[in-house]
């Protein structure tokens, strides 16, 4: 455990080297130095307008996590109950899956403008079909046994999906829900890099417009911080469901 | 091997028709507006006129081009790279968390530094896509190389061979069905990076007609072309996930 935490810091360090290097040689109009962008990014944790911005993005990606996985899961729990549907859905909705959202944005914009809905409905578009395809994926790996013991028992449909589907399902489930708020994020933030008027990926794109190189620095690390941290915490939970199942 | 229409494949073909002819008559009743939306219909016409013309064929050459000169640095430098992290067992730990917390950051939005590096053009371009595109196949080659059974690298070990050697003869065959994922998933990422750097700020391509169509109210040219990207994207993906699935099912991987 201690060798793994000192690797994290020597990983950490190389890292900040290998930025500090690419400064020297390529010059502060491209890349600032570490050591400015870190103290830009503590800059912005305490000032009021990063902290609006990120409430802004934070209302979208909540708002759009909690549609993609209730819809998400909804969606794939009536198809994934037949298996005629889900061999039907399954190639319709992987090629949907594989599109290239970004290409999606004008027709976002036309539809809602650049307004919250816009924000929610990119985010969603990117974040359900993963939570879809696994939850019909989970469904169908459920062991025959348990549904034939759901049938022996006479248990009801509710009591079959309360107590048997839905258990059986759920740490494959989770592994959808994890990859969807992923995307997630990555969609709400590209709707606001590109069709929006609010939170930390319009600040990203004003930065980017008046080429702040430092602010771009510090939001970019912020997000990934951030990111990175949901996914950690993603994971920890993943594995805690898998152990139990 | 007979080409049966199975009535799963019937139902699919009626859902998929459906939906277009669905939206063909929301369209045309002016339920969408057609602002927001021409009927599919004039969508296929639009493409077909801008084909016809050859009036964008510089700007789809220029796309289709960086795409793949984008995919081939994404696929030979993640390859390299992930060989090179598993050889570091210990490195490779460390990063782990930066690897998977990569594809939830718009990369792209140092696409404006690449640009003040290289220039507007296509060199900015292609970096953009080969840096997006480049972890999907790291993150792969990790998997594949973890995945090779210990036999042949214990074969490769009995027979002495050097190590640059077993990697090209025998790792990499046999984590070819995880490779063709990694590269499947490069020509996705790559595109989304090229798309996006187009739309930003570009002297061509299909993304940048797409966002003058957009700026320009010029919805025709706007929903040719989106046309024209999503089959380009669905073809070369509908073909790697062929080619994929066929290795996976030669190799038995589940």
């Amino acid at each position: 455990m201690r060798a793994s935490r000192l690797d994290g810091v020597l990983v950490l360090a190389g890292f900040l080297l290998v930025w500090q290097g690419l400064y020297m040689l390529v010059g502060g109009d491209v890349v600032p130095s570490p050591s400015s962008a870190i103290v830009r990014a503590a800059a912005l944790l305490r000032s009021a307008n990063f902290w609006k911005d990120a409430a802004s993005t934070g209302q979208a990606f909540v708002l759009a996590c909690a549609i993609g996985i209730a819809g998400g899961a909804c969606i794939g729990f009536v198809l994934g109950s037949s298996r005629f549907a889900t061999e039907v859905a399954d190639p319709i909705l992987g090629t949907i899956y594989s599109i290239p959202k970004i290409t999606l944005y004008p027709i976002i914009l036309l539809v809602f403008g650049l307004t919250l809905s816009a924000k929610v409905a990119f985010g969603v578009i990117h974040g359900i079909f993963p939570v879809i395809i696994a939850t019909m994926a989970a469904l169908r790996n459920v062991s025959p046994v348990h549904r034939r013991t759901a049938r022996a028992l006479r248990l009801s449909w509710g009591a079959t999906i309360a107590t048997v589907l839905a258990p059986a399902a759920l740490p494959e489930v989770f592994t959808g829900i994890r990859i969807g708020v992923a995307v997630t994020l990555l969609g709400t933030l590209l709707a606001e890099l590109f069709a929006s008027s609010s939170g930390v990926g319009f600040a990203l794109i004003r930065a980017m417009e008046i080429h702040n190189v430092v602010d771009i620095f510090a939001l970019v690390l912020l997000i990934f911080l951030f990111a990175a941290a949901i996914n950690g915490l993603l994971h920890i939970l993943e594995r805690k469901l898998r152990r139990h199942a | 091997m007979s080409f049966q229409p199975t009535k799963t494949a019937v139902v699919r073909v009626l859902i998929v028709a459906g939906a277009f002819a669905a939206l063909e008559i929301l369209c045309r009743a002016s339920i969408i507006n057609r602002m927001t939306m021409i009927p599919p219909t004039e969508m296929v016409a639009a493409l077909w006129q801008i084909l016809e013309s050859g009036r964008y064929n510089a700007d789809i050459a220029f796309t289709v081009v960086n795409t793949a000169a984008a995919v081939v640095l994404s696929v030979v430098g993640g390859f390299a790279v992930g060989a090179i992290l598993h050889a570091l067992p210990r490195l490779r730990r460390a990063l782990e968390p930066l690897l998977s917390a990569y594809y939830a950051v718009p990369v792209f939005v140092f696409y404006p530094l690449l640009i003040v590096a290289f220039g507007v053009g296509r060199a900015a371009l292609i970096a953009m896509g080969a840096l997006v595109g480049i972890v999907a196949m790291i993150v792969n080659t990790l998997g594949g190389l973890d995945r090779v059974s210990p036999v042949l690298t214990k074969t490769a070990a009995v027979l002495s061979i050097d190590r640059l050697r077993s990697l090209v003869l025998i790792r990499l065959p046999a984590a070819g069905p995880h490779l063709v994922t990694g590269v499947k998933l490069s020509v996705a990422y790559s595109v989304i990076g090229i798309v996006a750097g187009e739309f930003i700020l570009s002297t061509a391509g299909i993304g940048k007609r797409i966002a003058f169509g957009y700026q320009d109210f010029d919805n025709r040219t706007m929903y040719g072309m989106l046309l024209l990207l999503l089959v380009l994207v669905m073809i070369v993906n509908g073909a790697l996930a062929g080619w994929e699935k066929r290795l996976h099912h030669r190799f038995g991987v589940p």
